[in-house]
């Protein structure tokens, strides 16, 4: 295999990065696409938390109204789409296309251009989601829009058009990214890195990527479907004309339950980098580590239906999803054992990134136990419906995903932007969001067993759930202040925070070994891998991370010349045909004059915008690429 | 389709940048040895059988339904038995699958530098996906004119939708190779660039494929035999006390 760090001739110098808005919107630098999604998605999070905080302002006490009822659907729809689609997958995404380059030792991901067209793309479907606002059609059939709650009949706004084609469009900008980063892992590796030697986080990226590649064409054909039956009026989810509203819970649940391991494994490779890092020993189980990912997205494709239990699917189908489900119940102990076996005896140093990924490890037990109690179809029977659940998944997705996600924040952003965050104000940060997640999402579990339905609007006096509903409350403004206290973390860093090092934790991984923020080309010349941990071993070779040992410093490398680096050009074509893209979309969405051709009766906007998106990526293929 | 569509640039000339050692002859140094493209190709053909995956469960669920609707007195036709023409559309599937054969030899010829040969099979690979379309254009017309349309019945929904689908990503595939073609009578694809033709190939055997299933599961297996079998299994599943 030929070094992928040979001087180029044909050179253009790239020393200094271009900064300036017109920079920003031509990038096609991995970084800098990171960064971008990033804060997008942090600021979709802030959006999700305000209209959770409104919804738990409505169920402070019983009988309020805050908020209508029919807004109160708007609300939880929204507020469950935005999260999913528009914060957590996103701020995944973010550390996919910033860190896994970097750890690969590669300059950038294998299709820079398709990289930035797949942000772009995803930033017009989080503006179409939230349009719906303006136009008074808030999406409002739940983030899992079951028919027939999206029927023409039951539902004949926009709500439902504006949630399908945005979730459309978002489909598409995840299933760009995921190609881009599966090529990337496999294809654009270092020289000496090979599959087992590659961080875990890396690993879990490609295997994430896989399962978006694999479970969203099938909530794609769902949503084509349902976008058949409200636009052409057939009749695919409408039980008079044949259709059968299970086919959509099917459809949904056989994209729904991978996609809660697309939300969750990138935080698991996240704390799976953290706690070695900050016991100051090698990841307890490596390769197990990589198995048990693989087995967890394996074994995801096989459980979809226990989300269907009370629809009557017969005992053989319940007893088998119930086998299945419980079977990933292993995989993702071994994992907890993993992290559990790396802190042991090792030096800990409790950073609050070690706090967030050690936050994970305990409050994502609590939700996965809770989850083996549904697995249970007589259990989830009782269970289904319930503020239960509620607890449950967000014990997953905020004491999973969300610790971990902060875990990444902390950690990178020392590489991300040069400076460290403050540690003072960070610990503030975790332990107001550690007692302020669990007296919102705990209490749920004793409400959820009392009885209290999930998706109303209000309660009754005389339910007894009051007092807690307040407690619930309380806690999720406590949580809610806690990113607050992030927020001036980071603008407090960015202004005069403690400039970072190179390598300011004495991490592991190879992103450590380049400066922060790294240069435009990443590394001056591409590291040779020869170990697990190559920077470790460069560090301390053989006595170990927690020896202390320092060995005889490496020979340096003979240095290229970063202008003879060869980088790709920037190009404003992915943004005009995503924008194409975007007026697409929307013309199935707003009043706009109708075309027709033949039998086609189109609104006048979707073939515009198609032929921008077209005559873009024509144009695209055949500029040069640099 | 948008999918598709964007998968376009990564076959067409220049395609992305080589990161890093590029040597601008389309064998950029990877970790695999293998272009990239090509794997990004693979991966989204991995997705696309999902996709046609999915539309084929919902074809089977609803296979057969019509008829019980009709049978029960609350349905209306036309049914699948009543409309289907086997032996036509036999001969537009031979077609689609001899167009396989004429990718083939397109990206031999390219393979062995002989661009004339590249212009003649990418041409005929070409017509004849454009002579598939043309029988499905008109079989949809005849359907229509015999009465069934998109929301006739839960059989046409359903039937539209599949092979719709299909006659999209066979549109796509026409486009591509006529822009191939075009390329090439500019002079602008080598023997170098003989990846971007068999991607292009790859896409091209992969709708074909899916032709064979959509074929086999919505033509060839009587009606009646399917809604037989699902009867057997469902007596069979409640004499052990299931179902």
């Amino acid at each position: 295999m030929a070094s992928i760090a040979q001087p180029q001739v044909m050179a253009q110098p790239i020393t200094k990065p271009a900064t300036g808005l017109w920079s920003w919107l031509t990038t096609v630098d991995h970084k800098r696409i990171g960064i971008m999604y990033g804060v997008t998605a942090f600021l979709f999070l802030l959006l999700g938390g305000v209209e959770a905080l409104i919804i738990r302002t409505q169920l402070a006490r019983p009988n309020l109204d805050v908020v209508s009822a029919a807004r109160y659907n708007e609300l939880f729809t929204m507020h469950g789409t935005t999260m999913i689609f528009l914060a957590l997958m996103p701020m995944s995404v973010a550390f996919f296309n910033y860190v896994m380059p970097l750890q690969i030792g590669a300059r950038d991901v294998a299709f820079p251009r398709l990289n930035a067209y797949s942000y772009w793309i995803f930033l017009g479907g989080g503006i179409i989601l939230n349009l719906s606002w303006f136009f008074h059609a808030a999406p409002n059939a739940g983030w899992y829009g079951y028919a027939p709650l999206t029927s023409t009949s039951w539902n004949p706004g926009r709500n439902v058009d504006f949630w399908l084609i945005g979730l459309q469009v978002l489909g598409v900008a995840s299933m760009l990214a995921a190609f881009n980063m599966i090529v990337t892992v496999i294809n654009m590796r270092a020289p000496g890195m090979t599959m087992m030697r590659m961080p875990i986080f890396s690993w879990t990226t490609l295997i994430v990527s896989i399962l978006l590649v694999m479970a969203f064409p099938a909530i794609t054909a769902a949503l084509i479907l349902l976008a058949f039956d409200r636009y052409a009026g057939t009749g695919f989810y409408e039980y008079a004309a044949g259709g059968d509203p299970l086919l959509w819970q099917h459809l949904f649940w056989v994209f729904g339950h991978p996609e809660v391991y697309i939300l969750v494994l990138p935080a698991f490779g996240i704390v799976s980098e953290i706690i070695p890092v900050f016991s100051r020993k090698p990841l307890f189980g490596y390769s197990v580590m990589v198995y048990a990912t693989c087995a967890i997205a394996f074994l995801g494709f096989g459980v979809w239906a226990h989300h269907m239990f009370t629809v009557g699917m017969g005992p053989t189908a319940n007893a088998v999803f119930a086998g299945s489900t419980m079977l990933i119940a292993i995989p993702t102990g071994v994992k907890i054992f993993n992290w559990l076996g790396t802190m042991v005896k090792g030096s800990l140093r409790f950073t609050t990134a070690m706090l967030f990924a050690v936050g994970l490890v305990s409050q994502f037990v609590i939700g996965g136990l809770s989850g083996v109690m549904h697995a249970s179809p007589p259990v989830d029977s009782q269970q289904n419906d319930t503020y239960f659940i509620i607890a449950h998944f967000h014990y997953v997705l905020f004491g999973g995903t969300v610790f971990g996600l902060m875990a990444g924040t902390y950690f990178w952003f020392p590489k991300i932007t040069g400076r460290l965050l403050d540690e003072r104000l960070g610990k503030w940060n975790f332990w107001m969001a550690f007692v302020g997640f669990n007296a919102t999402f705990f209490p749920m579990h004793f409400v959820g067993l009392a009885g209290m339905p999930r998706r109303y609007f209000t309660y009754s006096e005389d339910s007894g759930w009051g007092p807690w509903n307040l407690f619930i409350t309380i806690g999720a403004f406590v949580l809610a202040t806690s990113f607050l206290v992030f927020i001036i973390n980071v603008v407090k860093t960015l202004r005069n925070g403690e400039v970072a090092s190179d390598d300011p934790w004495d991490a592991a991984t190879i992103e450590w070994a380049t400066s922060s923020p790294p240069p435009v080309y990443n590394f001056a010349s591409i590291p040779e891998i020869t170990h697990r941990d190559q920077l470790w071993w460069d560090k301390y070779g053989d006595h170990g991370a927690g020896s202390g040992v320092e060995r005889k410093a490496p020979a340096p490398k003979e240095q290229v010349d970063p202008s003879s680096i060869h980088l790709p050009n920037p190009s404003y074509f992915p943004l005009v045909s995503a924008f194409g893209f975007f007026i697409l979309a929307l013309g199935m969405l707003i009043d706009n004059p109708v075309l027709t051709i033949g039998l086609l009766h189109l609104p006048i906007l979707v073939p515009i915008g198609g032929l921008i998106m077209v005559v873009a990526i024509y144009a695209w293929a055949f500029e040069p690429a640099g | 389709m948008a999918q598709a569509v964007a998968t376009l640039e990564t076959a067409h000339g220049g395609g992305e940048s080589h990161i890093g050692g590029a040597d601008h002859s389309g064998h950029p140094p990877t970790s695999t040895g293998l272009d990239s493209r090509k794997i990004a190709m693979w991966a989204f053909l991995a997705s696309d059988c999902m996709f046609f995956g999915s539309l084929i469960a919902m074809y089977m669920i609803y296979r057969g339904e019509a008829e019980r609707l009709y049978q029960a007195g609350q349905g209306i036709g036309p049914l699948p038995h009543e409309i289907l023409d086997i032996p036509y559309t036999s001969i537009s599937a031979f077609v689609l699958l001899m167009s396989s054969l004429t990718m083939v030899l397109a990206l031999a010829s390219i393979q062995k530098g002989n661009v004339r040969g590249l212009r003649i099979w990418l041409g005929a690979t070409a017509l004849l996906g454009a002579v598939f379309l043309g029988g499905q254009f008109f079989e949809f017309t005849e359907f229509k004119h015999e009465g069934l349309g998109l929301t006739t019945n839960i059989f046409g929904s359903s039937f539209f939708t599949l092979t719709g689908f299909h006659g999209a990503h066979v549109t796509i595939g026409v486009i591509w190779l006529m822009s191939l073609l075009i390329m090439s009578l500019r002079g602008g694809v080598r023997k170098d660039q003989a990846l971007n033709v068999e991607i292009a190939g790859l896409y091209w055997h992969f709708v074909d494929i899916v032709w064979i299933v959509i074929f086999t599961l919505v033509y060839l297996i009587p009606y009646d035999e399917i809604s037989t079998i699902t009867h057997e299994a469902e007596g069979a599943l409640r004499q052990i006390g299931l179902g």
